[in-house]
């Protein structure tokens, strides 16, 4: 297999170690008068747009960013919990920049760009030192030094972390950067506002078409170049992690105007979320990775089971990851913990009154806490009910936030009754095709944080989100654009009076319309919830082709009734969220058909893309390396239309070998 | 639908920032006590839909806690009535069957209604576009570890970072005051070395920017605290009252 001829990665020359920092010293610089005469716009504030936005203010660049919610801080970034990674061997159990390199790889069942990890874990340093300094508060030990947690997929502590609020913190740090900037007139921030095209001019991507969603007027943005930081599209599955705003918009629009869409059927499903609860649920809800540091994954040993956890005998349950992954036991990666936890139930082994649920239990976490608090304080004949006390007591600290939470939205006492937990969408690894310099197949068009695919191949480990939104908003793209930016210098000021303006603004502004006129008789949610039903039943956890064709077909179905019979309430020319939901909903069902020809085409199992076909004799993901070790990007040719392209994964540092973690 | 609960709302609605508003009174059936208070709007909009009436607008974004986007003044209270909980994590199972729920948008004068519960919080971004960062640019950054912090210190300073920027203070003080969400800020600077350089500057120029956005001042009555969802301490209004003063007494600026 060769790299399709459309596709050029830009990877620098040279050995793995040392490309990124030779390449970040040859790459063309932009003076800084010239820099005043650039305009930069950023869609989306969350980790990676808000880092970018200030720090290429902070260069001296003019900016305009925009976010759909009604303050940049309000970003889904803020949702992440449990921490971020970085190679910074403090805790000296052997962690460097090639380890955290590998696990990465390995953890996105080789399917990743070598060159691109790399760069990730070599910047992973400088963003905490980065975010420490701007003031976010981490976990600190009593000698004042950093605190570091395990996350799944690694064997050493490497997760820095605020708590269960690691993503706020960062975020309100990230925020508080640009909202500098805005203060300092260098950043002009446009919240409430949500990109509905690009425009491009001559081959080049020169703006957006944005709605401002007071007052409904449709707005032309002129930019030199444009960076889409507009996180990931999880909620095509209606039910995921992800915030109800969280859309595909942006990229979609990117990518019908040329920007390749690369792996899109690559979807995380986090192993441990609160279960459905019935037919309102409107969102899902995480429990922190961080909590399968303590916390032990069980089903009973017994089939329908119906007792209460805390009443079934120890050696009457299932630690059914310790016993099938006994090297990494609760802490392995998350794709195959889901898959693990799926096949449990679909077995009959499920608990909770929907049988689709497993216990994440902190009993021994408490005895084990409690014991250890007992010796400290030099007590050595303490009652069980003493060192359960001082074990919930240092639960609480850890995890305190994550339990109330689980309390309030279930109604039930997770110090006294094991969690029950559930596979949830959670993240997609897919996402816009971008080069080393994280621009797309569009000149001028870049792709940051979970919006592009790079980092993370076929699974995510957990705590690298939030490592690569801020790796390349703080430390690749004020590089990479340059690269870009130092041959505009004498394009001047984009005009929005140009005819591709024109004619975008009018397409956007005649679908509005026609969203309007339809007047049918069900609305966008319900839509929403039937593509959502699709995708979770034939594109989920397990996928298979007869599945995936139906799912195609069904797909297609439901795009024709939405043209025909979605009812859309109020006008264009005011607040409407519901014109707002409408719009998204459109595009996530053309999202939807395409991550299933994606699913079909790829005949492997890899990551979190489990085709049923294609499994080991003891169920574990069958890759198959010699056919499918690429990327695959997609170009969008017409309605129903794809065109694939591929690139191939060439791995010169690393072997390959079938994952294990047992 | 599977619950059976039965509710009367009344729910303010206004077109526009220059409309007048009014209460309008709803009545919804096969609520679930399982449902978050915002699932309750879905199933009410759903039903008004259906109706041919326009939607209830408002806020919500995550809906766990955390975004701080969603609002709504629940029965005279910010977020409804339990203690450190968002509406968004407000479930039904606070409620009895046959209750009537009264539902509005905070109200203050430096958070103008934008549509029916949304109302714009533009002037908090303002406070801290004022002062609420450390001045470091991307890439200037000693090693992270090489400045020990307190645990203590730090401790304080998150449980003041934990502020979700909502604006349930704001709805619960008579005097419209912003006191708590910007001492927060001040505060979780303050404690940290790394906000030292701009200690006395940055609580001059964000109380400046709060007094410049009408937000009324404090007087002291601890509404603010006890309506937080993240339960942000009073002690950080103290220490912002420190803070200005100290700042004042040796200020060349503002």
């Amino acid at each position: 297999m060769a790299t399709s001829s459309r596709l050029d990665a830009r990877i620098p020359q040279g050995p793995l170690e040392s490309k990124w920092s030779k390449y970040r010293s040859s790459v063309p610089l932009v003076n800084p008068a010239n820099k005043r005469n650039l305009e930069i716009i950023v869609v989306g504030t969350g980790l990676a747009g808000a880092s970018a936005a200030a720090t290429l203010a902070e260069l001296g660049y003019k900016v305009k960013a925009f976010c759909f919610q009604d303050s940049p801080r309000r970003a889904h970034s803020i949702a992440a919990q449990g921490g971020i990674n970085a190679a910074k061997n403090y805790q000296n159990d052997g962690d460097s920049v090639y380890r955290l390199f590998y696990d990465t790889i390995k953890g996105g069942d080789y399917r990743a760009r070598e060159a691109n990890v790399h760069r990730l874990a070599e910047v992973s340093g400088n963003i905490i030192d980065q975010c420490v300094a701007a003031g976010v508060p981490f976990a600190r030990e009593y000698g004042g030094l950093l605190s570091n947690r395990s996350f799944g997929g690694t064997q050493v502590q490497r997760t820095f972390y605020a708590a269960g609020q690691t993503g706020q913190q960062l975020l309100l740090g990230a925020y508080s950067g640009l909202q500098r900037q805005v203060g300092m007139g260098t950043v002009k921030m446009y919240n409430r506002h949500e990109m509905l095209d690009v425009v491009n001019i001559e081959g080049k991507c020169r703006g957006i078409i944005a709605r401002n969603l007071i007052t409904g007027e449709i707005e032309r943005h002129g930019g030199h170049a444009v960076l889409l930081c507009t996180g990931g599209y999880g909620n095509v599955f209606y039910l995921s992690t992800n915030a109800m705003g969280s859309n595909v918009t942006a990229a979609w629009k990117a990518h019908k105007r040329g920007a390749f869409f690369g792996n899109p059927c690559f979807t995380q499903i986090h192993p441990t979320c609160i279960p459905v609860s019935g037919e309102h649920q409107s969102k899902l809800t995480l429990m922190s990775e961080s909590l399968r540091n303590d916390g032990r994954i069980w089903v009973p040993k017994k089939k329908d089971d119906n007792r209460p956890g805390n009443e079934i005998p120890e050696n009457e349950r299932d630690y059914y990851l310790e016993r099938r992954y006994p090297a990494f036991g609760n802490l392995v990666p998350r794709d195959i913990a889901s898959r693990a936890a799926k096949e449990r139930c679909d077995a009959g082994y499920g608990v909770g009154t929907s049988k689709l649920a497993v216990y994440l239990d902190f009993a021994a976490a408490v005895e084990r806490y409690g014991r250890a608090e007992a010796n400290k304080n030099n007590i050595h004949n303490a009652s069980d009910a003493d060192i359960t006390l001082w074990g919930k007591a240092v639960v609480k600290e850890k995890y305190g936030n994550l339990f109330d939470m689980y309390k309030q939205i279930t109604g039930e006492d997770p110090y006294e009754v094991p969690m029950r937990i559930y596979p949830a969408v959670h993240y997609t690894m897919g996402g816009l095709w971008v080069d080393y310099n994280l621009m797309t197949t569009v000149p001028g068009l870049y792709s940051l944080g979970e919006a592009n695919f790079s980092d993370h191949g076929a699974n995510r480990l957990g705590a690298s989100a939030l490592m690569q939104g801020l790796a390349d908003g703080y430390f690749v793209i004020p590089y990479t654009i340059g690269a870009y930016l130092a041959s505009e210098i004498r394009t001047g000021k984009i005009s929005t009076d140009h005819e591709a303006f024109v004619k975008a603004e009018a397409e956007v502004k005649e679908r509005i319309d026609t969203l309007l006129k339809i007047q049918g008789k069900t609305s966008p949610e319900l839509f929403h919830r039937r593509l959502g039903k699709i995708m979770w039943e034939k594109c989920g956890m397990a996928r298979n082709a007869q599945g995936l064709k139906e799912a195609i077909e069904e797909i297609r179905q439901l795009r024709r009734e939405f043209w025909s019979d979605v009812k859309v309430m109020g006008t264009a020319n005011y607040f409407n969220p519901e014109l707002d939901k409408a719009n998204r909903v459109a595009d996530f069902i053309e999202l939807g058909e395409l991550m299933c020809i994606d699913a079909l085409d790829r005949n492997e199992s890899c990551g979190g893309h489990f085709r049923e076909e294609y499994q080991t004799e003891e169920g574990e993901a069958l890759r198959d390396d010699e056919n499918y070790m690429y990327v695959s990007a997609w170009e969008h040719k017409g309605p129903e239309e794809w065109e694939l392209h591929k690139e191939e994964l060439i791995y010169e540092n690393i072997k390959i070998a079938q994952r294990s973690y047992k | 639908m599977e619950g059976n609960m039965r509710l009367s709302l009344k729910v303010w609605r206004q077109s526009n920032t220059d409309a007048a508003g009014g209460f309008e009174d709803y009545k919804l059936d096969n609520v679930s006590p399982d449902m978050s208070f915002l699932e309750m709007f879905d199933v009410l909009n759903e039903q008004l839909i259906e109706e041919g009436k326009e939607p209830v607008a408002f806020d919500h974004d995550c809906r766990e806690g955390i975004c701080g986007m969603c609002s709504m003044y629940i029965n005279g209270r910010p977020h409804g009535p339990l203690r450190g909980v968002t509406t968004c994590q407000l479930h039904m199972r606070s409620f009895k069957d046959g209750d009537t729920i009264v539902v509005e948008p905070w109200r203050a004068q430096a958070f103008p209604v934008i549509k029916d519960l949304v109302v714009d919080r533009d002037a908090f971004d303002r406070v801290i576009s004022a002062g609420g960062f450390v001045s470091v640019n991307t890439g200037n950054a000693q090693d992270a570890n090489s400045l020990p912090i307190a645990k203590e210190a730090a401790d304080d300073a998150f449980a003041a970072a934990a502020c979700i920027g909502c604006g349930a203070c704001v709805a619960a003080c008579k005097n419209a005051s912003a006191m708590l969400f910007v001492s927060a800020k001040i505060s979780q600077l303050a404690l940290l070395p790394q906000g030292q350089a701009e200690r006395s500057i940055r609580a001059e120029k964000m109380v400046a920017q709060m007094d410049a956005e009408g937000f009324g001042a404090c007087t002291n009555t601890g509404a603010c605290s006890a309506e937080c969802p993240k339960e942000i301490s009073l002690e950080n209004i103290a220490r912002m009252n420190r803070e200005y003063i100290g700042a004042k007494f040796s200020s060349s600026a503002v």
